[in-house]
């Protein structure tokens, strides 16, 4: 179901572990970041790939906050929601960037441009407020800033 | 500045991740030399320094290698935990980032000591461009041969596998972190058995923050007396400090056990931002109590001191609120938090936390009863030490705290101004 270049990949990563169940939050995370979301037919694959039955591979995909069972759009605004942001303006961000798209949180744009995620502490608290756009950080963050990010994005 | 470079050295050098500078910097050389020692030499050097786990417990890194029955026939494993996710703290983040050869040495000295030929990186899935980071400079060290099949011509074989996390505080918890790294998801586990005896895959494994196994090869380099004397008698070595809030200068400071906390605010800090009064500070990640201005002008930075003013060194992630700051605002946040992240495994923390939210909701929605406070008490005080892992802890201390320090910023969202102590710790 994925291209040659990424099943290699996935064999590659199951090779690495003394035991394959290991390989597999690693594996959810190749199937998402290649289908935007984890699909029921990834949750099958990964399944047999690690011998597992799909409410096993379900079980720990609903489990943790990175993973999602839904298409979240072109680019997830994942905005830190925590104290040391908090301190520091998250709450004026989260309300910007409620203004501004129309959404509010876990929600996605019309358009499927955006989604809006409250997410939990991201490492940047030094630096806050902080938000994380799929994979990228953008920290120090301000209205203006986060309307300079915005419209700077493909 | 009382700032001490010795885990953060690099950071500022052109080049810090790449094997080269790293080599130039006497880089490996630690590695050798422990390569030279017996596995016990290493562990007591390590006791001698009195190194503590800087993942928030402060446990004796030395003697927790000690615990490790080497002598058993079945695989070791060392497991460095950069989940990282502690509220308040991001000094992990530039350990890695901008010096991953210093932790992979550290790791490699350490999976000697305890016998073990793989170890893995347990890192939060946010953290996925440090992953890249990490793997570049794995890859360059096993081409030099410091990891890979008999390092340095000793007969000790060692690799390391980058595994990611995928977003769950929980899995911070070492025991949840291990069956996350087994493919389940981050439930903790029952303690005893310690995962020193039954960890991965049944087998004896550490978990070590990635500060502490950082500092190992300084440690193996200058010898646990040098280590220890940067520091407290019971508190060796330095440390670094996650500075965030209402400072002018917040950032990741590394500086001796013991400094003062009121000079990490007002030197390193850069002082009250906009030149307010300090309020409150909550000195080692979110977990730990809350302390007010008062206690922190007479806190120093380790574990002792922290805990005679009433509160814990944690992680390192200080907090720093002033004035214009509603406690009850910043202890709501908190609540959220923890309730968010209860993994649901088991009833105290589960249904109390979601009990906690609910009320600590109707209160910000004004309509607040004093009663309510000693109903938030009372949930406390069933979901501390009946919890399955600390976390029920965690989610607890800001809150006791925070109202036993700050009653005045509970009572004023209540509707009738009741005393509000009755039944405060
Ligand atoms: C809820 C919870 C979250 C934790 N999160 C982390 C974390 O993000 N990083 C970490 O190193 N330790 C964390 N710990 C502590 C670990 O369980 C463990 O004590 C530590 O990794 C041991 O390493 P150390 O002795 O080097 O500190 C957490 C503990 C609990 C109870
Ligand atoms: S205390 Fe909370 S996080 Fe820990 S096992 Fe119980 S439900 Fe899970
Ligand atoms: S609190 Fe927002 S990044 Fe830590």
């Amino acid at each position: 179901m994925f291209s040659p270049e990424i099943e290699k990949k996935i064999d590659a990563t199951i090779a690495k572990y003394p035991h394959k169940r290991s390989a597999l939050l690693p594996l959810i995370h190749i199937a998402q970041n290649e289908q935007g979301y984890i699909t029921e037919e990834a949750i099958a694959y990964i399944g047999e790939k690690l011998d597992l039955v799909p409410v096993e591979v379900y079980e720990v995909a609903t489990f943790y906050s990175m993973y999602f069972l839904e298409p979240i759009g072109k680019y997830n605004l994942q905005v830190c929601r925590t104290i040391s942001c908090m301190l520091c303006g998250a709450y004026d961000i989260l309300e910007h960037l409620q203004g501004k798209l129309g959404i509010k949180n876990g929600q996605v744009t019309s358009d499927g441009r955006f989604r809006l995620t409250e997410v939990e502490c991201l490492g940047s608290c030094s630096t806050a407020p902080a938000m994380q756009i799929n994979f990228d950080y953008h920290e120090n963050l301000t209205p203006e800033k986060v309307d300079q990010i915005l419209a700077k994005l493909p | 500045m009382a700032e001490l470079k010795i885990l953060t050295a690099r950071f500022d050098t052109p080049n810090p991740t790449d094997i080269d500078t790293y080599l130039k910097d006497g880089g490996y050389q630690a590695l050798g030399k422990a390569l030279k020692m017996t596995q016990d030499d290493i562990i007591n050097e390590v006791k001698k320094s009195a190194l503590r786990g800087r993942g928030g417990a402060g446990f004796s890194a030395g003697v927790k290698w000690s615990f490790v029955p080497r002598q058993l026939n079945k695989p070791k494993y060392l497991v460095c935990n950069a989940d990282e996710s502690e509220p308040g703290t991001c000094k992990d983040r530039p350990l890695m980032e901008l010096d991953p050869h210093q932790l992979i040495e550290g790791m490699a000295i350490g999976s000697y000591a305890l016998g073990a030929n793989l170890s893995f990186i347990y890192i939060r899935g946010e953290y996925w461009y440090i992953i890249d980071i990490l793997e570049k400079a794995i890859e360059q060290a096993r081409n030099r041969g410091y990891l890979g099949k008999n390092i340095l011509g000793s007969g000790f074989d060692h690799d390391i596998i980058v595994h990611p996390g995928a977003g769950a505080y929980i899995c911070g918890e070492e025991t949840a972190l291990l069956n996350s790294l087994e493919g389940k998801r981050g439930h903790p586990r029952i303690k005893p058995p310690f995962p020193a005896v039954v960890g991965l895959y049944g087998c004896p494994t550490v978990v070590n923050n990635v500060e502490t196994l950082a500092a190992v090869p300084h440690i193996i380099n200058k010898g646990g007396d040098w280590y220890r004397s940067l520091g407290t008698e019971k508190s060796g070595g330095s440390k670094m400090f996650s500075l965030s809030g209402h400072v002018n200068k917040p950032g990741n400071y590394e500086v001796p056990m013991g400094y003062p906390l009121m000079d990490m605010i007002n030197v390193e800090g850069g002082g009250m931002r906009g030149g307010k009064k300090l309020k409150a500070v909550i000195v080692g990640g979110s977990s730990v109590p809350i302390i007010n201005a008062e206690a922190a002008a007479k806190c120093n930075m380790d574990y002792e001191s922290c805990q005679s003013v009433g509160t814990m060194l944690g992680s390192g992630g200080v907090i720093v609120m002033d004035e214009t700051v509603d406690i009850f605002e910043t202890t709501f946040n908190l609540i959220r938090f923890y309730n968010h992240e209860s993994c649901g495994w088991c009833t105290p923390c589960r249904e109390g936390t979601d009990w906690l939210l609910k009320i600590f909701k109707k209160i910000k929605a004004g309509m607040g009863e004093p009663s309510d406070i000693d109903l938030i008490l009372k949930l406390c005080v069933n979901i501390e030490g009946r919890s399955h892992c600390p976390l029920g802890e965690a989610a607890v201390w800001p809150i006791t705290s925070a109202i036993k320090h700050f009653p005045e910023d509970f009572k004023k969202h209540l509707r009738k101004s009741l005393p509000v102590l009755t039944m405060a710790k």
